[in-house]
């Protein structure tokens, strides 16, 4: 997924590469292992949900749906070009995107509404949803971490994708946000801080979040910004560019000796 | 009749037609009457709580998961508050959600300016793909929300707060596009919205008693407008009249303005906010003060025709 993210961004010469490294392991364990999906059927009405509020990651998204199958590579290496189906940011029109978003804040409502909607109707199917640490800052975040809790929506589940950092630098310095667990505990939610690129922490997560009826889970899921290449991790360099053809090169080439 | 008690009501015959039909109340529902649906429907209503912003993107999720989902607050808040998540979560996926904004411009009153929507016309005009309505009295509320579910797409609804004299027949079906033409007259027109059809009329006996007929035509459909309406207005008035109680950038006025400066340009007077805050106070009496009575309205079409008139001298 991450060499995806590399030669899409890169392809587009533009994208977030850093965030979209950091939530690979929670969507990969989504996409592969969690989500009800059906990608001959996109819209299948019975399906799961998933939400990525953070829609800069788009890249990460993208990539996982490209291997679940919904499209080609081709189309994949389309994204953000003119008449792509595959925008800067999700957008509802691309094959297996739930919601669009890009906009910060805005993607945990639709997810708050998409769990009651579906709980109202009586099926089975289950919200998934990704938010950032810093859109934490978003008082609309925390609208919806009422609502969620309010109505018991135990068919959600979310991860905080706590890489530590935000456009401006780090989240802490930016707009403290510690305790920030302690915060969604106090909302009323089922709370877990993990390892959000440690597969078997992901997964045991996911396991007890199906077992919550009655209260919405979040995992605080620790991340490093550009996990998986050495020069990109824990830097803030990558957030908002692609990387240059060279850097791209050794990237990939690092990449393609873990694989 | 006030356009809120309507609402109550068409909701309630709305919710038995439509049976994924839900309403979401951003914690207004004393004031929207959208009680009444709550208590016809209780496992369709959702309370949200004050929290517009996130009101508007539950309502987009509950939409993509097959409701039809209506939300009922305070223009100000469902249009102003909350723009962006209806731009980028509703509109921007083509989301089939309906928006009523009660308590439309200072008609609202004595709660002043900030409960006093004077943009939200320009504010949804300007989306991309938005449906703008606004009945002409209470009777019209069911129809033009009929319509509006029927309709596949975004749609917000403009209601206000004062009490309007009935004009329309209930049982009249609407279509989206179409104006309703109250008044015809050959020596001006007067496009009116909401509450200022009846203050457009009243204008329109003025102007009668001096041998002045002005046709008076409810523009309810400001997006998509009844381009044909105006376009007929300026060829057989050649003088026009816009009232609103919105400010005068960016709401109807704007937009048959647009039309007449791209297909047929003729003199046009606004009687609109004058690009000001009003001020806590009685509805009739911020009318009067801010210029949108129809005293106003009668002046406005004098000086309309006056330019017309003018226009026709100075052609050689």
């Amino acid at each position: 997924m991450r060499q995806h993210i590399i030669r899409m961004t890169s392809q587009a010469g533009s994208g977030h590469p850093g965030p979209s490294f950091s939530p690979v392991e929670i969507l990969a364990s989504l996409y592969f292992s969690e989500l009800r999906l059906d990608p001959q059927h996109p819209d299948w009405p019975e399906r799961d949900r998933f939400v990525l509020s953070k829609g800069h990651a788009a890249p990460a998204l993208y990539a996982a749906l490209h291997e679940a199958g919904f499209f080609c590579e081709d189309t994949m290496l389309t994204l953000r070009q003119v008449g792509s189906l595959l925008q800067g940011h999700p957008h509802v029109k691309t094959p297996g995107v739930d919601a669009t978003t890009g906009s910060l804040g805005l993607g945990l409502s639709q997810a708050v509404g998409m769990a009651l909607g579906l709980r109202m109707r009586r099926g089975r199917s289950r919200v998934y949803a990704m938010i950032g640490d810093g859109e934490c800052d978003e008082g609309q975040i925390w609208e919806a971490a009422l609502a969620a809790a309010h109505f018991r929506l135990g068919n959600l589940a979310v991860f905080v994708d706590h890489n530590g950092y935000q456009f401006d630098g780090p989240v802490e310095e930016v707009m403290r946000l510690a305790p920030l667990a302690d915060k969604w505990r106090a909302f009323g939610w089922q709370v877990e801080e993990i390892d959000g690129h440690d597969f078997e922490q992901i997964l045991g997560f996911l396991e007890r979040a199906r077992r919550c009826a009655d209260q919405p889970s979040l995992a605080v899921a620790r991340t490093v910004k550009g996990y998986g290449v050495s020069f990109m991790a824990g830097s803030q360099e990558y957030h908002a560019r692609s990387l240059t053809s060279e850097e791209a090169q050794r990237a990939l080439t690092e990449l393609e000796g873990q694989a | 009749m006030e356009q809120r008690i309507a609402l109550g009501d068409a909701l309630v015959r709305l919710g038995k037609d439509y049976p994924q039909l839900v309403v979401l109340s951003p914690d207004v529902s004393l004031s929207t009457r959208a009680v009444k649906f709550k208590a016809a429907y209780p496992e369709r209503f959702i309370c949200t709580g004050i929290s517009e912003q996130n009101t508007l993107g539950m309502a987009a999720g509950l939409s993509s998961v097959g409701w039809l989902p209506v939300v009922a607050g305070y223009a100000m808040f469902v249009a102003g508050k909350a723009w962006e998540p209806l731009r980028n979560s509703v509109a921007y996926s083509g989301l089939n959600v309906k928006v009523v904004g009660t308590h439309a411009g200072i008609n609202v009153g004595a709660d002043g300016v900030t409960h006093q929507a004077i943009e939200d016309i320009a504010l949804m005009r300007a989306i991309p793909g938005m449906t703008v309505l606004a009945p002409t009295d209470a009777n019209q509320v069911e129809p033009v929300l009929r319509a509006a579910l029927e309709h596949n797409g975004p749609v917000y609804v403009r209601l206000e707060r004062a009490a309007i004299p009935s004009l329309t027949d209930p049982g009249r079906p609407f279509t989206v596009g179409e104006s309703l033409t109250l008044r015809d007259g050959a020596d001006a027109t007067i496009f009116g919205l909401g509450g200022m059809v009846a203050a457009s009329l009243e204008a329109a006996d003025q102007l009668a008693a001096e041998d002045i007929h002005a046709r008076v035509v409810s523009m309810v459909s400001i997006k998509p407008l009844d381009e044909g309406a105006v376009v007929r207005a300026a060829r057989q008035t050649g003088a026009i009249v816009v009232a609103e109680d919105h400010n005068r950038c960016g709401g109807l006025g704007s937009a048959i303005a647009e039309t007449l400066a791209r297909v047929l340009p003729v003199p046009m007077e606004q009687v609109a906010l004058a690009d000001v805050f009003a001020e806590s106070g009685p509805a009739r009496a911020l009318h009067a003060k801010y210029q949108l009575s129809a005293e106003h309205i009668a002046r406005a079409v004098h000086a309309a025709i006056a330019r017309r008139n003018q226009a026709r001298r100075d052609v050689p």
